[in-house]
């Protein structure tokens, strides 16, 4: 019989008070695994979203918000860009390609993006991938609609749903464009992106069912008279235009140009620079949450360290009898370290186990309301380290009563004075 | 010096803290294959006796030669190794892991002494079968093998511990107040089991208690009291 099996046949003797040190040791490295995982995943969604677009113009303010409302279609902007300003920055000799994003409905809590043919052709997400469609194709007419991929799963539309949009972005809105419905005619491939919670319909569309509303409402004369030929109405304004560059050389004189555009006050931030700002707005956030989930394994295994000290005197008995039966002090020694190994890799199993499975459980949930997308996936190095962290952290605190019991052998030899 | 001898005692003067002997013997002889029986009142210095034997403390003075073995230069580690090999022990009570099942625990000492499974082997026998045997010849029948020790009477515990005591043939059994939690007839009855055994495979035997009406089963008895001159001295004083 190995120490390790009579460690193992030694704790399977005291299992209730070593399964509750198991349990607290193993949800302190799920916390651990978990905040890391989120962390980590939360930074690659963020990054993911927006590729191949060198600058983001919006009105002027801060660039973070510029990028929330924008491409996250988080928090609405106060400002828009008028149509004039849009069409000169799509006529500058830079530019290669513009996208227009015209926000402020929604559909049953989804937001409703206006935007042009150029979308579909120009967005790129994570590696530079571009949008492609699952069903059906791009807007055509004014009244049609392209969902992202979980609004038409959550909501089970498919090709020729009509839908009916609403006025803001409550989830319970007052103000319905019941009048103007529109059709679904194309449905996106998944993108692990807010594309997918996002309904995309033509700025015609956007402007057509807000046309003669003054300040957000509806007049008598808008209900009373619907636009006679959408395909002619004009925007006057959008929230937020995509640029492409012709070289990304001149990236930067272009930002400088739009910064400083007289006509009206304008913003280009550039998406990767907004992004780290972004982040790094959050990063304290997250060390702390780091730092914290690091004190409760820390926590977890001194409870183990006091568990075994305080076990280790009812178990002088059990080791004197080992001694008498020619057991040697380090055995003595081997056997608690043996019993914190055995304690400290079942709970970083289990640890790691209940991570998994929470991820299980809460993604579609996390995807639902925070737009925070999961992928299924090994432990990364990180995690390995943190992982092998919280295990070096154990055994080196296990050498505290695994000392104190070789201590005790010594002492008290074949007999034990109490 | 001679291998005739299990124990040797010379000279040896031992207290637990400096300056109080507890122990103060001129001299002891207890020759191989032997039964003896150590008598004395507690604070005699029995345990002492045996922690000396054992090996487990050294002397202040004189010497201790287990086997022809003098204690005294063995580190604390080889003084260990000595014991595992050539020494089983039965104490009072308590005797067992509780859990561990019966045969585990027979099969305890084989587990860290390669001298004891070496013997095992040399006759010709696996550990296990080892333990069976031994087992049996203490009159615990084979049903009991994987029953958990806490489940035996205070009577079969001390039998048990006597098979481990003994499974790789060690020189010596030391016994301390094997008997004392047992009644009259079981007394009597694990006594002369546990010498049949011994005479069987020549073990010498060490055994001690305060039990006068155990003494005339053995062929030898010391009376304890007697020849510690520091357990007198206590007295005096």
């Amino acid at each position: 019989m190995s120490l390790l099996t009579l460690a193992w046949k030694s704790i399977r003797n005291r299992l209730f008070s070593v399964v509750l040190t198991v349990v607290s040791i193993a949800l302190s490295v799920l916390l651990l695994v978990s905040v890391e995982r989120v962390r980590h995943e939360a930074r690659e969604s963020f990054a993911n979203t927006v590729a191949g677009t060198d600058l983001i113009v919006g009105a002027r303010g801060g660039q973070v918000q510029l990028l929330l409302y924008s491409i996250f279609r988080m928090g609405n902007a106060t400002n828009n860009i008028s149509w004039e300003s849009y069409q000169e920055l799509r006529q500058h000799r830079d530019v290669a390609w513009t996208v227009p994003l015209s926000l402020g409905d929604s559909h049953r809590g989804f937001r409703v993006l206006g935007t042009n043919g150029d979308y579909f052709q120009h967005y790129r997400f994570g590696r530079k991938q571009a949008l492609s469609f699952r069903a059906g194709a791009a807007f055509d007419g004014v009244y049609d609609a392209v969902l992202g991929a979980d609004v038409a799963r959550e909501l089970g539309y498919g090709i020729g749903e009509s839908i009916v949009l609403s006025h803001g972005t409550g989830e319970v809105s007052l103000q319905e464009h019941g009048d103007q419905p529109f059709r679904v005619v194309g449905i996106l491939a998944k993108t692990g992106t807010p594309v997918d919670r996002t309904v995309h319909i033509r700025l015609q569309g956007m402007e057509a069912i807000h046309a003669g509303w003054v300040g957000g409402r509806p007049t008598a004369l808008s209900r009373l008279r619907r636009a006679p030929d959408p395909e002619a109405l004009q925007p006057k304004s959008v929230t937020a235009v995509l640029v492409g560059l012709k070289s990304p050389m001149a990236v930067f004189q272009l930002q400088r140009y739009i910064n400083e555009y007289r006509a009206e006050p304008l913003l280009a931030a550039m998406p990767g620079v907004a992004l780290q700002e972004l982040w790094d707005t959050l990063a304290l956030v997250q060390q702390a949450l780091l730092a914290i989930s690091v004190m409760v394994v820390l926590v977890g295994i001194t409870g183990m360290a006091t568990a075994m000290l305080a076990g280790l005197n009812e178990r002088r008995r059990e080791m004197a009898v080992l001694r008498s039966v020619g057991a040697r002090p380090w055995h003595i020694f081997v056997l608690v370290q043996g019993e914190a190994l055995i304690i400290m890799l079942v709970s970083v199993v289990l640890g790691v186990s209940g991570m998994y499975l929470l991820h299980l459980l809460l993604a579609p949930w996390l995807e639902q309301q925070w737009g925070l997308y999961l992928s299924l996936r090994g432990l990364s190095p990180t995690e390995c380290w943190l992982l092998g962290g919280a295990l070096v952290s154990g055994l080196s605190v296990g050498l505290v009563p695994a000392y104190r019991a070789y201590r005790f052998s010594l002492a008290d030899g074949m007999t034990v004075r109490l | 010096m001679t291998n005739r001898n299990a124990i040797h005692l010379q000279g040896v003067e031992f207290g637990w803290q400096q300056g109080v002997p507890v122990l103060d013997v001129t001299e002891l002889t207890v020759a191989a294959g032997e039964r003896v029986f150590v008598k004395g009142p507690s604070g005699s210095g029995k345990t002492t006796l045996l922690s000396l034997v054992g090996g487990i403390v050294t002397p202040q003075r004189g010497t201790v030669q287990v086997l022809g073995q003098d204690l005294g230069p063995l580190s604390g580690a080889q003084r260990d190794r000595f014991r595992a090999h050539h020494i089983g022990f039965i104490f009072q009570m308590f005797n067992l892991i509780p859990y561990l099942t019966v045969l585990e625990n027979v099969l305890l000492p084989c587990r860290f002494s390669r001298r004891r499974r070496g013997r095992i082997a040399a006759a010709g026998e696996t550990p296990r079968a080892a333990a069976t045997r031994l087992l049996q010849q203490l009159d615990l029948s084979a049903s009991l093998l994987h029953v958990p020790v806490t489940r035996l009477s205070v009577g079969q515990q001390q039998r048990v511990a006597a098979a481990r005591a003994l499974i790789g043939a060690p020189e010596l059994v030391v016994a301390d107040e094997p008997t004392s939690a047992l009644d009259t007839d079981r007394r009597r009855a694990f006594l002369s089991l546990l010498q049949q055994e011994c005479q069987r495979s020549n073990t010498t035997l060490l055994f001690v208690s305060h039990d006068d009406a155990l003494e005339n089963a053995f062929q030898r008895t010391v009376h304890l009291p007697a020849i510690n001159r520091a357990s007198r001295q206590e007295v005096v004083a």
